[in-house]
């Protein structure tokens, strides 16, 4: 009996142990699913970003793709709104800033976003924004106007046939929307 | 030692504690595990309340009884009091009665801390149950508590944690007890594979149970320091990943509803040959089966959560996983219908319950092999036809088992004969009711209707009325459950010891109701042949 009972403690203190280790199992996840992504690449950032900056340094010298550039106001009359330049030669792989100029002729402090939109639609997936005045609305003061960049890349993966890219932007007042938030 | 032996042989002849004393002190494996099924009794009624609430408020479109919040509480903590206070508990329960009266052992091996693990319950729903009075109302962040939603419950929220934590040390307890039990107390010449295979599939799921029960505690500790101390495994704005906690979550998630359903097996696999007075067909292939069924339950988990992005590879590897569970469960299915084959059957009720478990028990597995298919399951995904699946195989699965459990050995517990046509009136009402309760629900959800909303489009209304009928039908049926097990424990027929013509197992070899104290000497060998012939 004495035997029984003995085996019995010791048993409980293994399984307890067991029980422990599972509770720490529990938080070792945490690091195990992040090296289980950089070792797979799974949906890891770093990664990501090195493959980005493998295709930004190494542009396509050899091709010449043209990008136009549209500026268009959601309701005429109340913004000044217009690409500084109206077209660009650009190379695959090759990190270009465009700037875009906005005017605030509403008469009162206003927000507005811009909305892009980018034709032929196939190129979509090559045309790679790393920063863009378009990704937060912009707050502006009466009779203000300032330049605002857009960062891009396109793919140097982005098929032969096209040599002419339309990026379009339209500018919408927000301070209405905001007013009734 | 010697003291505490001591005072054992003094229990020996029936001699027990009276008044209160013998329930908040006790040590006796009948007591607690009647307690157990007490408790889970009781929180079935209340889990069944918070059921019908959310069936009454979707009787029809648009909002009827309660505000969009209430509802949310009530599919939450009827989630939580079914899982936690009404299965596992209840499983517990028929572990600590049969387990030690089936290995020809004295009583549970750690009898104070099964004591300790009983009374912790009734702490942990209270603390639970009670956050429906605080400012912000009961958890309504679904039972799966997934950030950054769960974040904001208000001040129940570090309730629902604790609870959790007390809920996990219950159960993590429980089963160590279970283990030490079945591996240290067996009586001499009761092999492993002699054992019952009740007792088998305790052993693998109390297993499960400390393997994963702690790393639910972990996850839910982890939000709690994600709220109260500032850290960020969870919160993106901090480096951490909501999508983490799913992950954690269901690794813990996905070996618990095999938790659920194990028991349950065993239990089918005692009452099916008692019934068709043959024994077991493939008994050893059963075992491997749970065991294999347990060790693929681990590999899993991320098929709960397809959608929420991951790689090609990984969703491919987690679909043909999941489907390779249809293997092993298949095994128990077949085997079961092998061992009724030209069996002599009789249909009394834990009869009834068990052919009715294997045959909506497969519906709900079948289901869940359509939902295990990637492209399949991204419209399924948190529509009503993961709802229908999964009350499939918890209601009609774990449920009906354990239904099926206390039609089997009641009589041995209480020495009665319950009343045989109450019995099979509560089996018919339950199942015919159940299944007009949860089929619908698979139309809905495949039409479309999204889970945990309280109110839905007109489209949905009529599959949705007859749903609550058959939840209206099937919880009153309850009522009748009760009223039988009540009038069985205040009397009725005796029931000799074996109560079945076909039973077998060291159980049916103690008198009913068995002495307090059963099995004080091991059985002898010629006994344990006599009873544990498969």
């Amino acid at each position: 009996m004495t035997n029984l009972r003995r085996a019995n403690i010791s048993m409980t203190w293994k399984l307890l142990g067991v029980a422990a280790g599972a509770f720490g199992f529990g938080f070792a996840l945490v690091p195990l699913y992040n090296v289980l992504c950089s070792v797979t690449g799974y949906g890891d950032q770093a990664k990501l970003l090195q493959r980005a900056a493998a295709v930004t340094a190494h542009p396509d010298l050899t091709r010449t793709v043209t990008v136009e550039f549209l500026a268009d106001v959601a309701s005429a009359g109340s913004w000044d709104f217009r690409p500084v330049k109206r077209r660009v030669q650009v190379h695959p792989g090759e990190l270009f800033t465009a700037e875009f100029y906005a005017h605030n002729l509403t008469g009162r402090d206003t927000l507005a976003q811009a909305v892009p939109n980018i034709s032929p639609s196939e190129v979509a997936g090559y045309f790679h924004k790393t920063e863009c005045f378009c990704f937060t609305p912009q707050h502006f003061r009466v009779n203000e106007g300032r330049e605002m960049p857009v960062r891009f890349f396109i793919d140097p993966a982005l098929p032969r046939h096209i040599e002419l890219v339309t990026l379009a932007y339209t500018f919408y007042d927000q301070s209405t929307r905001v007013t009734r938030r | 030692m010697s003291t505490a032996a001591h005072a054992d042989s003094h229990d020996d002849h029936d001699h027990k504690p009276h008044g209160w004393r013998r329930w908040v002190y006790a040590t006796n494996h009948k007591d607690i595990g009647t307690m157990y099924l007490v408790f889970s009794g009781c929180m079935f009624f209340v889990g069944g309340m918070f059921a019908e609430g959310i069936r009454a408020e979707l009787f029809k479109p648009g909002m009827q009884l309660f505000d969009p919040q209430f509802f949310n509480s009530l599919t939450t903590m009827h989630g939580l009091v079914m899982i936690f206070g009404v299965i596992m508990p209840s499983f517990v329960g028929l572990a600590n009665w049969m387990i030690p009266m089936q290995v020809g052992a004295p009583d549970m091996a750690l009898p104070r801390l099964n004591n300790f693990s009983f009374w912790i319950l009734p702490f942990a729903f209270t603390l639970l149950l009670s956050s429906f009075f605080v400012p912000g109302g009961a958890p309504a962040g679904g039972w799966t508590m997934y950030p950054p939603l769960t974040l904001q419950t208000g001040a129940s929220f570090p309730m629902l944690i604790f609870s959790i934590h007390l809920m996990g040390a219950s159960s993590i307890l429980g089963a160590i007890n279970v283990i030490v039990t079945i591996m240290n107390m067996r009586a001499p010449g009761m092999t492993l594979l002699k054992m019952p295979m009740f007792v088998w599939s305790w052993l693998i799921t109390a297993y499960l149970l400390i393997a994963v029960m702690p790393v639910l505690a972990g996850a839910v500790t982890m939000q709690l320091t994600d709220h109260y101390f500032g850290t960020t495994f969870f919160t993106a704005a901090g480096g951490g990943d909501p999508v983490m906690f799913q992950h954690i979550f269901w690794f813990f998630g996905h070996p618990e509803v095999y938790i659920m359903i194990l028991p349950a097996f065993g239990i089918v696999s005692e009452i099916i040959p008692t019934f068709s007075r043959k024994p077991l067909f493939g008994y050893e292939a059963m075992v491997y089966a749970i065991a294999s069924i347990a060790f693929l339950s681990f590999i899993v988990w991320a098929h709960h959560m397809f959608t929420v992005g991951m790689p090609l590879a990984a969703q491919l590897f987690f679909m043909l996983s999941t489907m390779l569970i249809a293997v092993p469960t298949g095994v128990k299915i077949f085997n079961w219908a092998a061992t009724m084959w030209h069996g002599s059957l009789s249909f009394e009720p834990p009869m009834l319950f068990a052919l009715a478990f294997v045959f909506l028990f497969s519906i709900g597995g079948f289901s869940g092999l359509m939902l295990a298919m990637v492209p399949a399951d991204y419209q399924y995904q948190d529509t009503y036809f993961v709802v229908a699946h999964f009350h499939y195989v918890l209601v009609t699965g774990a449920l009906f088992g354990i239904m099926a459990a206390i039609y089997y050995w009641l009589p041995k517990w209480t020495g009665h004969m319950y009343d045989l046509k109450l019995g099979t009136w509560h089996f018919w009402l339950s199942t015919i009711f159940v299944n007009v309760l949860f089929f619908p629900q698979h139309f809905l959800g495949l039409a479309g209707m999204p889970r945990r909303i309280p109110d839905y489009a007109v489209q949905f209304t009529d599959w949705n009325m007859v749903s609550s009928i058959g939840a209206f039908g099937f919880g009153l049926s309850q009522f009748l459950f009760l009223y039988l097990i009540i009038k069985c424990v205040r009397g009725g027929v005796r029931a000799d010891s074996r109560v079945w013509e076909g039973a077998h197992g060291l159980e049916w070899e103690l008198t009913s109701p068995p002495p307090f104290h059963s099995w004080s000497t091991p059985p002898s060998a010629a006994v344990i042949a006599h009873g544990a012939e498969h």
